[in-house]
């Protein structure tokens, strides 16, 4: 009758989750698109892949031992990230960039700030930026085209002149959608049809399934949405992220996304907009980010309107095609401020 | 239309199944209880019997240390042999009267009085004599609910049949088999408070206990039975008030009586009802004793002051070497290093885990995932709380709500990095409650 029991605070009962559980749920949420990315482009997808994943997994487990910390690396988020990283990367990039990449995200975009729930931007949006800003070439051009010798996902255009045809080939669809938003380069009549023949049925369902070109994991909108309704299923994201980014694009688009002046753009430019480049990847599996996004319900709402809106400035008036991975790191820079004035009314509370 | 509920919550594996249909059974009489004199809300109770008195059952034996106090009374008969300190279902050592049983079960006089007949103060005067306080969990004394100030005039009594902690089935076994006397209670409730409107309030997932309380109030206009989502913490008493009436009750340590409302669990109407009609007080409660090891899980109708280890005995004990020991449910409940524990008024359930049940994982930091955001039934930012106590910020804690914080678990439940998070707000609020009172 004096046999002594161990105590410990309630709740007693807990859900069967883990950070190992949610990390591996993310990665293979990531499986589908790495597949139709393998698909497209080759077995080269995946070869780029691993080696973002295993620079990304030493890198993690060298700088932890290193700090005297327990290893980790079996939780999968080192795992994610590499993979994220390798994702961001064009298919005919050299075996080296992935793995500096890797390496850069686990070390500066993360270990340096105290490792997994302390760092304050995307580890792997971080190595993105990076390599961009050292390997411009390499990572923005050379794009392989998929099986139709057309990069920007626009089938029929025999009709054109040789400058448009050029371009529709050669260029990325956001590629083509900047190019062309300075008239004088295809003239005026050459510009209106390419901007129909972007946002046509046709070429909307090329960037539906991936046929088109671009970075590994964001070619395909079909298997990012397949592996965000999984995560969604699991509740591991959340709506208000992705939902509040993606509408702030559709709208915005909308409105200033003709070449024409406000409200010139048919209603299928800002679906091209959605579809088109980063954005399904960035506002399912970067945006929401655990650790890098805000807490507070509103807040979340505030940076996936904040991410739309520097994603669209960057697309439409910017130096680059595509906005979706400096949106991020710069709404990144505010998630602290971001909770700190959306913290929410407690059930019941007292007006003052 | 859905079914009534609150915005967030979880829902946790009900695990009803052990005891659900186990019948009330009467337990033997204890050789001996424990009478803790907190076992409530309040001033603890003030003993005014000695080491040798001869005591019956239903005796008073330690008198209210206030007006928010309850008295205790001997819950068998026989002679007080100790006064001290005994373990306490909270998990503490407390002041306590021990009785050792003489084998019989004399009872004081009881009496079987017309209910209608009593007037609002004898009936009050009845229940703060039987030791009446809620047997829901947190135990605030009863009389004192039923005396709110003339400014916050009571509309409506509102039962709390809920019963959103896994494993219990208690309330659901009385719901069943003792429906008379809950409506009793509850009429009693309102002319206590002179509320126009009654309603029991029953997850949905306890149909049988939804349909016989119908069936029993269809000719009673003023009194409703309100079917509920099953969602964890239904049976919180703001998120339950919500979801009967839409009434928020203000934060910042605001009352229902704010609201017009008075919540009592449907166990305590039994007590206010006997304690209204035979004058018999608080001295015997249904209980459930359940958990996957447990040889045959029963709801036991038992006496306060019982030792767990009596009540597992009475259920054949375990199958496998118990590893945790909780008094009350899973989610706000208190784990217990002993068996050599005695229920009290408030005990609505003893759980048994097995070692693999008893989950031991070690905290690990903040991934910033915001489930715990997304189901605080108070509407806080939990890991924030958590953030800043971890750093001595209790002003930061403070902002982010945790004195609103009801305990409920649900954070922590869902929490993929084994974050207590309740502990850590509680010491937030034990830090902050010291900084009021400098």
């Amino acid at each position: 009758m004096n046999k002594i029991y161990a105590v410990s605070a309630a709740p007693h009962v807990k859900q069967k989750i883990s950070v190992s559980s949610v990390m591996w749920q993310v990665v293979m949420a990531l499986v589908p698109a790495l597949a139709v990315a393998v698909y497209f482009f080759g077995i080269q997808a995946l070869m780029l892949s691993l080696y973002g994943v295993t620079a990304a997994v030493v890198t993690e487990g060298l700088i932890q031992k290193f700090r005297g910390v327990a290893v980790t690396v079996k939780d999968g988020s080192a795992v994610l990230t590499g993979l994220l990283v390798s994702f961001n990367i064009n298919v005919a990039a050299p075996w080296w960039i992935p793995v500096v990449g890797a390496i850069f995200a686990i070390a500066i975009g993360k270990q340096v700030f105290g490792g997994l729930g302390f760092n304050v931007f995307n580890p792997a949006l971080l190595a993105r930026a990076f390599l961009v800003a050292s390997w411009p070439t390499l990572m923005t051009s050379g794009w392989i085209p998929t099986n139709m010798n057309s990069l920007s996902g626009i089938t029929n255009f025999a009709d054109l002149s040789t400058k448009a045809q050029d371009l529709i080939t050669s260029a990325t669809p956001l590629g083509v959608a900047k190019t062309i938003r300075n008239i004088d380069f295809l003239g005026a009549s050459d510009t209106s049809i390419v901007m129909n023949k972007l946002a046509e049925i046709a070429t909307l369902k090329n960037l539906f399934w991936g046929n088109v070109g671009g970075v590994i994991g964001e070619v395909s909108v079909a298997a990012l949405l397949i592996g965000a309704a999984f995560l969604a299923y699991k509740h591991i994201i959340e709506w208000r992220i992705p939902v509040s980014y993606i509408s702030t694009v559709f709208v915005l688009t909308y409105i200033f996304g003709g070449v024409d002046g406000l409200f010139s753009a048919s209603l299928l430019l800002p679906v091209f907009h959605v579809f088109a480049g980063g954005l399904m990847l960035g506002a399912f599996f970067m945006a929401t980010d655990m650790v890098t996004s805000p807490v507070t319900k509103k807040g979340r709402i505030i940076f996936g309107i904040g991410c739309g809106l520097i994603t669209v400035v960057i697309r439409l008036v910017g130096g680059y095609p595509e906005g979706v991975s400096y949106s991020i790191l710069l709404m990144n820079i505010f998630v602290p401020l971001i909770d700190r004035f959306s913290i929410p009314k407690a059930f019941g509370e007292v007006k003052k | 239309m859905g079914l009534k509920t609150f915005p967030g919550g979880i829902h946790p594996h009900h695990s009803k199944k052990y005891s659900e249909n186990a019948s009330i059974e009467e337990m033997t009489l204890p050789k001996k209880v424990v009478i803790p004199l907190s076992q409530h809300i309040g001033a603890p109770a003030k003993p005014i019997v000695k080491v040798g008195d001869e005591v019956l059952v239903g005796q008073k034996i330690a008198e209210a240390g206030g007006f928010v106090s309850i008295s205790m009374h001997s819950s068998i008969s026989g002679k007080v042999s100790k006064i001290g300190k005994f373990h306490h279902p909270a998990g503490t050592m407390a002041d306590a009267i021990e009785i050792t049983g003489d084998g019989e079960d004399n009872w004081i006089e009881l009496v079987d009085d017309s209910v209608e007949d009593l007037s609002i103060e004898e009936l009050k005067k009845r229940i703060s004599e039987a030791g009446v306080c809620g047997m829901g969990g947190a135990g605030f004394p009863t009389h004192v609910k039923l005396s709110p100030p003339a400014e916050n005039p009571i509309d409506t009594v509102i039962l709390n049949g809920v019963e959103c902690e896994p494993y219990l089935t208690a309330d659901y076994r009385i719901m069943l088999e003792n429906a008379e006397e809950i409506i009793a209670g509850l009429k009693l409730l309102m002319s206590a408070v002179n509320a126009s409107k009654g309603i029991i309030g029953v997850e949905a997932n306890k149909p049988k206990a939804i349909n016989h309380l119908k069936e029993l109030t269809k000719n009673e206009p003023n009194i409703k039975v309100v079917g509920l989502k099953v969602k964890y913490p239904q049976g919180a008493e703001k998120q339950l008030i919500y979801a009967a009436t839409k009434c928020k009750v203000p934060n910042k340590g605001g009352l229902p009586m704010a609201v017009g409302v008075v919540v009592q669990n449907v166990a305590t109407a039994i007590a206010v009802y006997e304690a209204a009609r035979y004058k018999k007080p608080l001295v015997e409660r249904v209980i459930t004793i359940s958990g996957k090891i447990v040889k045959d899980p029963k709801n036991i109708k038992a006496r306060v002051g019982t030792f767990y280890q009596d009540l597992l005995e009475y259920c054949g004990g375990t199958s496998s070497e118990i590893a945790k020991v909780i008094s009350g449910g899973p989610m706000m409940g208190f784990a217990v290093p002993t068996l050599e524990t005695p229920m009290t008024k408030t005990s609505s359930g003893v759980l048994l885990f097995d070692s693999k049940e008893a989950h031991k994982d070690d905290e690990n930091t903040c991934l910033r995932c915001g489930r715990c955001v997304d189901v605080c039934p108070m509407n806080l930012v939990p890991s924030l709380i958590v953030n800043d106590v971890k750093y001595d910020d209790f002003d930061g804690a403070l902002k982010y709500g945790a004195l609103d914080c009801v305990k409920c678990g649900s954070c922590a439940y869902v929490c993929p990095s084994h974050i207590k998070l309740i502990q850590w707000i509680d010491i937030a609020k034990i830090k902050i409650a010291e900084k009021n009172r400098k």
